[in-house]
């Protein structure tokens, strides 16, 4: 399987990614991450760290950058064709414990044509 | 978090404990919640109709029902209806980062449309705002009409928000 990872600055979107990490490590699936631009973190620091993710696990992950809209910029280059599912982080709890999705995340559900897997 | 308030304040709400006969003729009665009830309250959510989940919350299973009651009940105010023994509803005000509250409500499935739920979002209010609370906020999804009239009813107003929950906030 090819999987692409959506990874903003967010820790949350690190948490998911270390666990998709985990994981094509036991599959062997092709990983890709993606780096969406936020207002979290600058580009180069999040691929700096997600580069020392991929290193420290001893894995081969291609990495790319997303520029403009993240939403839009993920689901594009998961629906070209090149990727079975798109992973994403799972939402941040509110106070009282409700899930709550991110804007980029609720743009992949409802656009992407790939399967998109929440990382929990 | 950037949240609008409506500018006027909304109550002041009847504070509980009160007792009340719902729409099927049970006697119904609301209190302020004490830790003493817990087993209670767990009790309630463990006999929590799936089907009423909301946005994740209450948990399915038991262990994260007692967990995520610990983190709710730490902070903020509670009320909780009674029928008989039986606990059938609970109001929850949480505290949140910004010195504000967010509210949530639950009602046991066979206690509903009975007139419950307004009446434990309006003691909740009531207590929240005789403590001192100010800015009261929910998310609710956008399709459930009928939470969403009764919030409205109460008094809270539309925020923002092109997501799939619309918020709601109070002013007490």
């Amino acid at each position: 399987m090819n999987v692409l990872v959506g990874i903003d600055g967010t820790e949350r979107a690190f948490a998911a990614f270390e666990r998709v990490v985990a994981r094509v490590k036991e599959t062997g699936d092709d990983l890709t991450a993606a780096i969406v631009a936020s207002e979290i973190e600058r580009p180069d620091t999040i691929e700096r760290r997600v580069r020392e993710v991929i290193d420290g696990e001893g894995i081969e992950a291609a990495v790319r950058r997303i520029e403009g809209h993240a939403g839009g910029g993920l689901v594009d280059l998961a629906d070209d064709g090149e990727f079975d599912r798109l992973v994403v982080d799972g939402g941040e709890r509110s106070p009282t414990g409700k899930i709550r999705l991110d804007p980029t995340t609720e743009f992949v559900l409802l656009n992407a044509e790939t399967s998109v897997t929440l990382a929990r | 978090m950037s949240r609008s308030y409506p500018d006027d304040s909304v109550g002041p709400f009847e504070r509980p404990p009160e007792t009340f006969t719902d729409a099927h003729a049970r006697e119904i009665e609301i209190s302020v919640y004490d830790d003493e009830e817990f087993a209670a309250l767990a009790e309630m959510y463990v006999a929590f109709d799936p089907a009423d989940r909301a946005q994740g919350i209450p948990p399915a299973n038991e262990g994260a029902i007692d967990e995520w009651l610990d983190t709710i009940l730490a902070s903020g105010y509670d009320v909780v209806a009674y029928h008989g023994d039986a606990c059938v509803g609970h109001a929850t005000l949480v505290a949140d980062s910004d010195g504000a509250h967010e509210l949530a409500i639950f009602v046991l499935d066979t206690h509903q449309a009975a007139g419950i739920g307004s009446r434990l979002l309006e003691a909740l209010l009531g207590h929240a705002g005789r403590e001192g609370t100010e800015r009261v906020w929910l998310t609710v999804e956008r399709w459930n009409q009928t939470a969403i009239a009764l919030y409205r009813k109460v008094g809270f107003g539309t925020c923002d928000t092109e997501s799939f929950e619309m918020e709601m906030a109070i002013r007490l």
